[in-house]
């Protein structure tokens, strides 16, 4: 095993076991702190994949933004800060069963695909993937229009945003 | 070198915890929660093949920032809607929220 096979078996187990406890935890305050954990442990892994630009927004947008939106709305719909009753409906057990079935499903999917053990080629010398991803975004060559759809998207979800929760008396 | 599949399958662990939280949480914000690990297990799976692919085309990390500002924009809209029901019906479990159910 190489070093790099490790810090990919730590932070991957890392990232599951937040993963888990983020959907078990019944204190939902806990549950969006561990979500930051599962968040940062998926930057470690976009880090790992050489995606440095991923890596960073995953920081500044998930942990920076939507945690602590998640964290914001946690605190706004609570009486208090547990919940009453149990956390998990009646037919969670289904639950279970799904998520174990989508999960083999994929992994005998996987199992048929040829291209599994596939090693990455190393990164052209002199190639700048962050500089090319701000390029291909603004390139009209390239993605400019996903890029600009985004955008208008991002704007018009926000003002939807503050007029549905908007409290008008 | 690790290997493609490892992050698929992290991938796919992933996805699958957080599909179990969406089908079982019955707070709103939690259900919310599972989404977002759903969207994160997606985009390990366009980096990983991005690396593995052609590094010299930037499609699947542009495809992994578009699913950035979607979840932005999902998670904006939604605990919008969940203060809102909340503020009107003083409930966030997803159970009680049945206006629409006939």
């Amino acid at each position: 095993m190489t070093a790099e096979q490790i810090i990919f078996l730590v932070v991957a187990f890392f990232t599951l076991g937040s993963g888990f406890m983020v959907v078990t935890t019944g204190n939902l305050v806990h549950a969006a702190l561990w979500l930051v954990s599962t968040l940062f442990g998926v930057a470690v892994v976009f880090a790992l994949l050489n995606a440095g630009f991923l890596a960073v927004v995953q920081v500044v947008v998930y942990i920076g933004a939507i945690a602590i939106l998640f964290i914001f709305a946690v605190m706004l719909t609570r009486k208090d800060m547990r919940d009453q009753g149990p956390q998990t409906n009646s037919g969670w057990w289904a639950g279970v069963l799904i998520a174990v079935l989508v999960f083999a499903g994929l992994f005998f999917l996987l199992q048929g695909w040829g291209g599994l053990s596939k090693t990455a080629a190393a990164i052209p010398a002199g190639f700048d993937a962050v500089a090319e991803l701000g390029n291909v975004l603004v390139s009209p060559d390239a993605f400019v229009l996903p890029f600009e759809v985004a955008s208008v998207l991002l704007v018009a979800a926000l003002v939807g945003a503050v007029y549905v929760a908007f409290n008008r008396k | 070198m690790v290997p493609l599949s490892w992050y698929l399958l992290l991938a796919a662990a992933l996805f699958s915890i957080g599909l179990f939280g969406v089908l079982a949480r019955r707070n709103a914000v939690a259900i919310l929660l599972g989404i977002e690990l759903m969207l994160n297990s997606v985009n390990i799976n366009l980096a990983a093949f991005w690396r593995y692919g052609d590094v010299l085309q930037m499609a699947g990390q542009v495809f992994a920032i578009i699913v950035f500002a979607v979840a932005a924009a999902e998670v904006a809209v939604g605990l919008a809607l969940v203060i809102s029901v909340y503020r009107k019906r003083n409930t966030v479990i997803a159970d009680d929220i049945d206006l629409m159910k006939w």
